[in-house]
């Protein structure tokens, strides 16, 4: 708009200005920001594509019926070492679950305040933090040498000891969120604390502790270096004996992908495709089971 | 602000005429409350009758919800809280370590500001004190939650969704079903922490209703930011003032005569 023979005041100009200088600033932040989600999300999509293109390609029903092949011998599944995955992954959580869970109820309802709580989550904390393969390594002195064997007992208990801390951490969370006024009611009908904790807080927060174990399920599907210390691998039919070593996928995949044999690589591919959908799946029905929650 | 007293005489004067030979049931004796170093309730003398309501009031901080929450030693969830002095409940002091504080609770109900349900059936909540200390028949269980339901006047609305979740129900609702929770259990005392602040005007109405009801059976203690409820629904009125009861006697005398100056001027709405 001209305005013919109108004199502006010069401050008018000023904020004109600084409006131009902020639309700048504004728009290369908002290019910057999507940039980086694009580069974000292009890694991500490439890998994902990656191991779509080369998981299908081994995909197979045979997978799930046939033991690993010998090296450089044709066909073969992995059919063991999802077998294996499942028993670790279940001998851990199932050790991580009431640990995880009393502990953290201990650190949200009995140990509010206490130095003895503080300390327990500090060390929760780091133990959330160590590197897995320090965890592998910790099983390994305490229970794969002096048994004198690779076992699946240790293996579950190296997974259970990373996934501990992610529900411990998780239930103390959800419990925290449980308004104190609940608590309250509660004990003010004359109910101990423990049955105030039973029937009362843990139901409350109930959809978001069984999402921090799923959410740990999770975690410790796709662990590999604590594995490859304790439970190991074996190319052979999965035993019921678990004082042996277990095959399980991600110490399958770690081997196989770098052998020479394309058998054997091809099946990688395939485990590999296979443990992401599955860890996928399980991020998602975590996601379905908070929701309700959330909506309330 | 219309300065002219705030309370219109009709509505409570000579309806329910508070009854000052009834027994007492609870009473406070050189009460002294700490939160950590904070003195918060100062030589609190107080008597509450039997089968009256009783309502505290005070501006904010003047220890009416404290003073509420030693009667069920509730403040002993948190470490830092302690009471001195004594709280006799039919001469009994409930400050005495030895004191069973389940079994206290169940005689001294609490209803609280925000409506509590727990996250269960209807039913269930009703019937959480009942499946405490004793093992009911269901026959029997059914008969007294419902009768907790009725006296709280929540029946007529729940009875054909018992076992839907007590979350689903409405504000007014949840907390008639607080009540009712807390009414099951046949306490001798009800604890009323600003039950209404969070309802809408109606469903305060039929709170109050409820509680001129429940006064023919517990004896009632509630604490109220609002006065016309106070006077509507109280036999006896308590004035506190940081940490100190200023003034306590028939609500109907405390609205119309105070006798000290502070209660008059907050109940005219001078400060507070």
């Amino acid at each position: 708009m001209d305005a013919p023979n109108t004199i502006r005041p010069a401050p008018a100009l000023k904020p004109a200005r600084i409006r131009g200088s902020r639309r700048v600033a504004d728009r290369t932040l908002r290019i910057a920001c999507l940039a980086a989600t694009v580069l974000g999300a292009f890694v991500l999509g490439s890998i994902l594509l990656m191991l779509i293109v080369e998981g299908a390609r081994g995909f197979s029903p045979l997978l799930f019926t046939q033991p690993t092949p010998g090296p450089g011998s044709e066909g073969g599944g992995i059919a063991n070492a999802i077998l294996g995955s499942l028993v670790l992954t279940g001998i851990g959580i199932f050790i991580a679950t009431p640990i995880g869970l009393m502990a953290g109820t201990y650190l949200a309802e009995y140990g509010r305040g206490s130095k003895l709580a503080e300390v327990i989550r500090f060390l929760n904390d780091i133990l959330l933090s160590a590197p897995s393969i320090l965890i592998g390594l910790f099983v390994y002195t305490l229970m794969v040498r002096p048994m004198g064997t690779y076992s699946g007992w240790a293996g579950g208990v190296a997974l259970a000891i990373i996934a501990t801390p992610v529900i411990v951490r998780t239930t103390e969370d959800m419990l925290r969120l449980v308004p104190g006024t609940l608590r309250e009611a509660g004990v003010a009908l004359g109910a101990p604390m423990s049955t105030v904790i039973r029937s009362v807080t843990w139901r409350a927060a109930s959809a978001g502790i069984v999402t921090g174990i799923i959410l740990a399920l999770a975690r410790i599907a796709g662990e590999t270096a604590p594995l490859l210390f304790t439970a190991l691998n074996n190319n052979s039919w999965f035993s019921p004996d678990l004082m042996g070593g277990v095959a399980n996928l991600p110490v399958m995949i770690y081997q196989f992908a770098l052998s020479p044999y394309p058998n054997w690589q091809q099946l990688a591919w395939a485990g590999a495709l296979l443990i992401t959908m599955t860890i996928l799946l399980l991020s998602v029905v975590a996601r379905f089971v908070i929701k309700p929650q959330r909506a309330r | 602000m219309n300065a002219a007293p705030a309370i219109n005489a009709t509505r409570f004067d000579g309806r329910n005429p508070a009854d000052e030979h009834a027994p007492i049931r609870i009473s406070a004796q050189a009460l002294n409350f700490y939160y950590g170093q904070f003195h918060s309730l100062k030589n609190i003398n107080l008597d509450f009758h039997d089968r009256q309501v009783t309502a505290l009031i005070g501006p904010s901080g003047c220890g009416k919800s404290t003073l509420l929450r030693t009667f069920n030693r509730i403040y002993s969830l948190y470490p830092e809280q302690r009471a001195e002095g004594q709280v006799l409940l039919d001469g009994q002091n409930i400050l005495d370590s030895g004191v069973d504080l389940n079994e206290l609770r169940s005689r001294i109900g609490m209803v609280f500001q925000k409506p509590t349900p727990f996250p269960m059936s209807i039913y269930d909540n009703v019937a959480f004190g009942l499946r405490l200390y004793e093992k009911l028949p269901k026959s029997e269980l059914d008969g007294r939650v419902e009768s907790a339901l009725r006296k709280s006047a929540l029946w007529d609305e729940v009875k054909d969704k018992l076992k839907q979740s007590g979350m689903g129900l409405s504000g007014g609702q949840q907390q008639r079903l607080c009540i009712a929770r807390t009414v099951a259990q046949s306490p001798e005392v009800i604890l009323f922490d600003e039950p209404t602040s969070a309802l809408d005007p109606i469903s305060t109405g039929r709170i109050e209703e409820l509680i001129e009801q429940l006064r023919s059976e517990f004896t009632i203690v509630i604490v109220t930011h609002n006065m016309q409820q106070a006077a509507r629904i109280s036999q006896f009125t308590a004035f506190m003032y940081l940490g100190e009861v200023i003034e306590v006697g028939p609500t109907n005398r405390i609205f119309m005569n105070p006798t000290v100056r502070q209660t008059q001027d907050y109940i005219t709405g001078r400060f507070g």
